[in-house]
């Protein structure tokens, strides 16, 4: 009984996750492509629907505790589904500001050619897709790999903050633009870090090990 | 929302001038399994006893309400027939030990004496045992006694009797209080998979047992009844203050 | 346990000498005469069993159901104290009753009234073991078989019944084995018979009461009668233990 009850919730919490892949990846595409009805459909079809998504998987937790009392290794996954569900939630926040600002930003001109944005973009959205799969697939290893890679990003986000610095510097018409183009970044980055989040979730899900808050060399 | 195979009208139960059911009002929904909750010493035992017209049976006990079994009166029947079309499963497992399985299996009719075909009788013990997952387990010892068999066997060798006679309802009275925790997991497994065919109500003092097993859950304290509602909104979110109370241990 | 063996042991030494085929089937001779046995004895005793059994081990059961299921009740209550002072009676007294209400009103000594006087004897032994073997067949039986749909008095008669079967056989063959030897109420209302007697209206011999007077008689010859008669007698009731045994052993349920 336990065990089909998790078994529903994992599946829920994947269906949640493709949900906010996908508006990452419209938000990303809307940008490049200066679509603005992918961007709209982000914004006011999705993020309602992934906010859904989150209060039932939330309460059907809660039901799962309550009647279940699940011990090891189902309360170590109950809870962690909790934490991703949090998790993906913010995620989803996040490709809702990325498509904000891209609705700003492809009425106007480019500030530069879009190439580290969307690097950026394919680092975290590969990210978060591996995160997504260890979590399916309860592989350790991948979440591993996959909290390696965020200083990665990290630089990625430095790199295009600075070159914006000097855009900026030398051209105040581009600040706007600029800024709007540093939010997206830090949206991406943030979705990255999310995805280490919940990297470190699976891995206390499979082996009971917590990783959390230590410099990823201790983490080998 | 489901309809309710079982209606409980302001049901009071006495034994003497004790009164120990308390106008209870409850609808049981057909194809459920309605759990019935509550500490010791609460009346869940002598309310269902109630449904199967087995508390008149004590010589001081009075029962005032109604109670429908589908818009039928049961206290307006024969108390014979309302017992075949309500089972009940009991704390103690009681196979009657002067009886090979098979005819336990069938005890409802041959004790009534009602005589049944080789093959009808063939049928209806193959399929009660199997419905009470214990086919495979005795298919090949049903001339012999049920001595041989464990304290879970036993139980679900009680279930099968009790499903051979065909009943709307099956009541089961605390089942698993006196098996161990690998045969209760069965048996809770069992009621799970019983509900497609017939409604189950379970009394039960255990909160964790009722939380597994139940669709909804009736709150029980010193014979009223105080919260009925689906079991993960009553068990996350009870609307009364006395469930509350009862789930966090307070008294039990 | 010694002393019933030194008993059982002198009775079978000093009767087996006795014992011959015609020993067991012809009716005993006059003083005097060689030959003779025990056989209207035996049949006699036959006679007295199945006329005291008939009506008493239906009743003694039927009121032992009564007792047990009804432990509370006020008739309960005196039946339970007239069983046990029943018990208590002298079996003479019994004797005594029988003559004054059934062989005075027929006006005659008879088998009929010899059992009648056996089967009260028989009752509160029936009684007590029917009630006793019920009170141990759990509850949990009974309400087993009522919440099926079985009426009362079916589940006593097919389910709690059968269950205290062993039980209750102990009680009728113990009690058939007691009233087998019993002597004091049968001169009173049996009598005693030379010739072979199967109506039952008539006095009938029987084997305590040929024992008695033919132990008392001063014949010697007579007193071997007695030995063997003894010696049958003792065997019987053995027998009857050994087989109450046999059916507690094979038949007793365990709850």
């Amino acid at each position: 009984m336990l065990t089909a009850k998790l078994d529903e919730l994992k599946r829920k919490l994947t269906e949640s996750a493709s949900l906010v892949e996908s508006m990452i990846d419209k938000s990303i595409r809307g940008l490049t492509q200066k679509d603005e009805k992918l961007l709209l459909e982000v914004i006011e079809q999705d993020e309602p629907r992934e906010n859904d998504l989150e209060i039932d998987i939330d309460e059907a937790c809660i039901h799962v505790v309550a009647c279940y009392q699940p011990q090891a290794k189902g309360l170590r996954t109950i809870m962690m589904v909790l934490k991703m569900n949090n998790d993906f939630e913010r995620m989803a926040d996040e490709a809702v500001n990325i498509s904000e600002s891209a609705l700003f930003l492809i009425k106007r001109p480019a500030v530069k050619p879009l190439i580290d944005i969307p690097r950026i973009a394919e680092e975290a959205i590969k990210m978060m897709r591996d995160g997504l799969a260890s979590f399916i697939n309860e592989d350790t290893t991948l979440a591993h790999s996959v909290c390696e890679r965020d200083d990665l990003v990290d630089g990625l986000r430095d790199q295009i903050l600075r070159e914006l610095i000097t855009f900026m510097a030398s051209d105040p018409e581009t600040i706007e633009r600029s800024i709007h183009l540093i939010r997206i970044s830090r949206s991406l980055e943030r979705i990255a870090d999310l995805s280490t989040n919940i990297c470190e979730d699976v891995i206390y899900m499979a082996e009971g090990k917590t990783i959390k808050h230590q410099r990823w060399e201790e983490r080998k | 929302m489901e309809s309710a195979v079982l209606k409980a009208v302001d049901l009071s139960a006495y034994y003497g001038d004790n009164l120990v059911v308390k106008r209870v009002n409850l609808s049981v929904p057909e194809g459920k399994i309605t759990a019935i909750m509550g500490p010791s010493g609460c009346g869940k035992s002598t309310l269902i006893r109630c449904f199967n017209r087995m508390h008149e049976l004590t010589p001081v006990a009075k029962i005032d309400g109604k109670v429908f079994l589908r818009d039928e009166d049961i206290y307006q029947m024969n108390p014979i027939t309302v017992r075949t079309r309500i089972g009940m499963v009991f704390q103690r497992p009681n196979p009657f030990p002067m009886m090979t399985i098979w005819d336990n299996v069938i005890a409802g009719y041959k004790l009534n004496g009602v005589k049944l075909s080789r093959s009808e009788s063939s049928e209806i013990v193959e399929a009660s045992l199997q419905k009470a997952a214990l086919w495979d387990e005795v298919k090949d010892h049903l001339r012999r006694r049920g001595t041989f068999l464990s304290g879970g066997q036993q139980q679900r060798l009680c279930i099968a009797r009790a499903l051979a006679v065909k009943p709307d309802i099956l009541l089961f009275d605390e089942p698993t209080s006196a098996l161990d925790p690998k045969a209760t997991a069965h048996i809770e497994e069992l009621m799970t998979q019983l509900k497609k065919a017939v409604t189950l109500v379970l009394v039960t003092h255990n909160i964790a047992q009722a939380g597994r097993v139940s669709d909804f859950i009736a709150f029980l304290y010193v014979g009223e009844l105080i919260e009925f509602g689906p079991k993960g909104q009553l068990l996350t979110t009870p609307k009364d203050k006395k469930t509350e109370e009862f789930l966090a241990g307070k008294f039990g | 346990m010694i002393p019933l063996l030194l008993i059982v042991f002198y009775i079978i030494t000093n009767g087996i000498s006795s014992l011959s085929w015609t020993f067991l089937t012809e009716i005993p001779t006059p003083v005097g005469e060689k030959g003779g046995g025990i056989a209207n004895a035996m049949v006699g005793s036959f006679l007295l069993v199945i006329i005291a059994g008939i009506p008493s081990i239906p009743l003694g059961i039927a009121a032992g159901v009564y007792l047990s299921e009804h432990k509370k009740s006020k008739l309960a209550y005196w039946g339970r104290l007239a069983t046990e002072v029943l018990q208590g009676t002298p079996s003479i007294v019994i004797g005594i009753m029988a003559y004054l209400w059934l062989v005075v009103p027929m006006g005659g000594f008879s088998a009929l009234s010899g059992g009648i006087a056996l089967g009260i004897m028989m009752l509160p032994m029936i009684i007590r073991t029917t009630e006793e073997t019920l009170n141990l067949v759990p509850d949990s039986l009974k309400e087993a078989s009522l919440a099926l749909g079985v009426p009362y008095y079916r589940t006593i008669l097919r389910v709690i019944l059968p269950a205290g079967l062993s039980g209750i056989m102990t009680g009728v063959l113990i009690s058939v084995a007691r009233i087998a030897g019993e002597t004091a109420p049968l001169l009173f209302t049996a009598l005693g018979n030379a010739f072979m007697n199967w109506n039952i209206m008539k006095p009938v011999n029987s084997l305590p009461v040929l024992i008695y007077n033919y132990a008392t008689s001063p014949y010697p010859e007579w007193h071997r009668v007695a030995w063997g008669a003894s010696c049958v007698l003792v065997v019987f009731v053995l027998t009857l233990n050994l087989v109450v045994r046999i059916i507690t052993r094979r038949w007793k349920v365990q709850f």
